[in-house]
């Protein structure tokens, strides 16, 4: 077996193995596979509300798995990616509500702002971990909390005791008649072209500029890259202020997409959680978060139809859909197997 | 060695798909009798009812699952079954769902669509915009649209209730009060409950803490030790699942120390059974807001073709749409003598609980 071939086996089996055990779990559950899959088929590709719901899912998850991504790559764990985006949630929120300007001036503003406010959350740990060693795991996590209850403050305070705030000005929101009308009122964005966008920028900041060449390097080893002449806290700094941007720019997508509002929360989103594994999944590259991130969405919002056209429990399909993930993520196995198989061949 | 190990998963993976075959086909039939009995309940009756719920989930022994005893009553009274044509919910995991949930089932055609919860207050209002010919209807929130009945409660007057009972049976003159997160209904709960006390003996002090959350029993439990610790004896719980919390800490000071005065006030719901505790009961009274009731009061108009779009209608003590749960004996007659008295200035209007804290 070529190595080519192995490596389009890997993502095929893997996905069918996940079906597979996912398949049993309903059946022993008492619930028809059958029944379930197609109406998780049907919640991704069924219509176009449903595609386009679905590309609205994804476009979040693309953001958060680009800053988990970009930060892996200089050696960094940003587990903040939550809170980043949060306030960057509110940030754009609030630009939007609070000022009108004309659209071209407000929504790039708006944009910004998030992507800014989301920058400065990655800069505290960025900051902490270059003078004084602090991991950025901890702080990062700690950050989230932060994050969740000062916007949670900020929102009661600027709308008056209520629990969200005013929607956005149309000058300041993502959302598009074109869209709506092309797919029966769903929520879907110009976000999208953010996403893709950035995705293009990481691809380029990483593989074409000096600064990115730093930034791998320093992933690599820091020590070598400090022997080498490179400025490795400056490069750290750096890194979690564009990982924090991109977080940011994530939660604009919800601010001006999705929800024209930010609302007080109870607990996280989980978006940004989803977007380390999302990361994962697309092996830290550019290109491997849009798969992960379209997996992982399209998944996610499938999964909401299947309670509704096929009665399984949402608990059951939050356990298949996680296994599938699972198998998926755990391709690694997959290609062990493939490779021996095929090792034993030629031994023949 | 290894070729024992690639045996094994290739029989393993053979097995699983010999597996999936077999399920295929009894999955085949069970999809097709589902699919005939849906049918079937569709023409039983002419009218269906759904909700969604919030993020709190069906069995949250809080409004969520209040608001679904209540459809599954109507169901009942009017001979339905839970599926298309008949009564349903769906379950939301995030904020995002809602817009996706509640176009679900207008989409399955039930006849009106509630939402549960301030939370979907900014879905309810997009999809009603969208879906002019749905009727939907929200539970404590108010959208201004025609095809959207907004309903609200006095939850004030609930937990001034609840604060008259906790003045006239503390003994430490110390009482507290658990919010979930600080929201204007919670707030509704706290203004009505400091109101309560302070009708009664403005002496008696009153805690007050937020948790942040509805759904954190472990942040409850240690607020409520706190509290306990500091001297109170009756707490009064606005927290959902983080009240769940407040149960367990009293529950244990009450298994620990059975003469202990440890008293607990439930809200939403009655939640005498959440206070059980061997033979005794740490549960006072609970501060009960009838969302079931409400549910079926919207949906039996609607059936009746008045359905109450585009007004609010708010559920107080004079409507019952709140009250105070049944203390069973906790409290003694001459004391629930009085809690009447203040019920029944409130109902006629001669005192006016406040929303807020002031």
């Amino acid at each position: 077996m070529s190595n080519r071939a192995i490596n389009l086996l890997v993502p095929i089996v893997s996905v069918i193995l996940g079906l597979v055990v996912g398949a049993i779990i309903m059946l022993v559950s008492g619930f028809s596979p059958i029944a379930g899959y197609s109406a998780l088929w049907n919640g991704i590709f069924g219509d176009l509300y449903t595609i386009g719901e679905t590309i609205r899912q994804i476009t979040p998850y693309i953001l958060a798995g680009l800053a988990v991504a970009f930060a892996f790559r200089s050696g960094l764990f940003n587990i903040g990616v939550e809170g980043q985006l949060i306030v960057g949630w509110f940030a754009a929120a609030y630009v939007g509500m609070a000022v009108e300007l004309p659209k071209v001036i407000h929504l790039p503003l708006a944009i910004l702002a998030a992507a800014v406010a989301g920058g400065l959350w990655g800069f505290v740990p960025g900051l902490l971990k270059a003078k004084f060693h602090v991991h950025e795991v901890i702080v990062t996590i700690m950050m989230n909390y932060i994050a969740l209850h000062t916007t949670n403050a900020l929102i009661k305070t600027v709308s008056d005791g209520g629990d969200s705030t005013e929607p956005v000005f149309a000058s300041a929101s993502l959302r598009s008649e074109f869209f709506e009308n092309l797919t029966d009122f769903s929520r879907l964005h110009y976000g999208i072209f953010v996403a893709l966008l950035m995705v293009m920028v990481m691809w380029f900041i990483l593989d074409k500029t000096t600064l990115g060449f730093e930034l791998k390097a320093v992933g690599f080893n820091q020590n070598a890259s400090q022997y080498a002449g490179m400025n490795v806290n400056k490069n750290i700094i750096l890194a979690m202020v564009i990982s924090g941007a991109f977080a940011g720019l994530g939660g604009a997508m919800e601010a001006l997409g999705t929800f024209e509002y930010v609302s007080s929360k109870g607990g996280f989103t989980g978006i940004g959680f989803d977007g380390i594994a999302v990361a994962l999944l697309g092996m830290n590259t550019p290109l491997g978060v849009i798969f992960g991130a379209t997996l992982f969405g399209s998944l996610k919002y499938g999964a909401l139809n299947m309670p509704n056209a096929a009665g399984i429990p949402i608990e059951i399909v939050e356990i298949v859909i996680a296994v599938i993930i699972f198998f998926v993520a755990s391709g690694y196995i997959i290609r062990l197997l493939l490779l021996r198989a095929a090792t034993k061949k030629e031994a023949k | 060695m290894t070729k024992r190990k690639f045996g094994l998963g290739l029989s393993l993976m053979l097995a699983a798909g010999t597996m999936l075959t077999a399920c295929g086909s009894s999955s085949d039939e069970g999809s097709s009798t589902s699919g005939s009995s849906e049918s079937g309940g569709g023409e039983a009756s002419d009218f269906s009812v759904a909700m969604v719920t919030d993020v709190g989930g069906v069995d949250d022994k809080s409004f969520n699952q209040s608001a679904w005893e209540g459809l599954q009553q109507f169901g009942e009274e009017n001979g339905l079954k839970k599926g298309d044509g008949g009564f349903d919910y769906l379950q939301s995991a995030s904020d995002a769902d809602y817009n996706t949930n509640l176009n679900n089932l207008i989409r399955r055609d039930f006849d009106v669509v509630f939402g549960i919860g301030f939370l979907m207050e900014g879905a309810v209002k997009e999809i009603a915009e969208q879906q002019k010919d749905a009727q939907l209807a929200i539970i404590d929130a108010v959208v201004d649209a025609p095809n959207v009945a907004s309903v609200l409660f006095k939850e004030q007057e609930a937990a001034y209730l609840a604060g008259v009972a906790a003045a006239l049976m503390t003994e430490t003159n110390k009482v507290g009060f658990v919010g979930g997160q600080d929201i204007p209904v919670i707030e509704r709960f706290e203004a009505g409950f400091l109101e309560g006390v302070a009708a009664v003996d403005n002496t008696i002090e009153v805690d007050v803490q937020y948790t942040g959350a509805f759904d954190k029993a472990e942040l409850g439990k240690t607020t409520a030790n706190r509290m306990y610790s500091a001297g109170a004896d009756i707490v009064f719980h606005a927290a959902g699942g983080t009240g769940n919390g407040v149960f367990t800490e009293a529950k244990e000071r009450k298994e620990a120390d059975p003469d202990a005065n440890i008293w607990v006030i439930g809200v939403d719901a009655d939640q005498y059974d959440e206070g059980q505790v061997g033979d005794a009961n740490v549960t006072l009274t609970s501060a009960l807001k009838e969302v079931d009731q409400a549910v079926i009061d919207i949906a039996n108009k609607a059936k009746a073709g008045e359905f109450p779009g585009g007004e609010t209608i708010v559920y107080g003590l004079a409507e019952d749409g709140v009250g105070l749960a049944d203390s069973r004996g906790a409290i003694p007659e001459d004391k629930m003598a009085q809690i009447e008295e203040y019920k029944e200035k409130i109902a006629s209007g001669e005192i006016t609980v406040p929303e807020t804290v002031e």
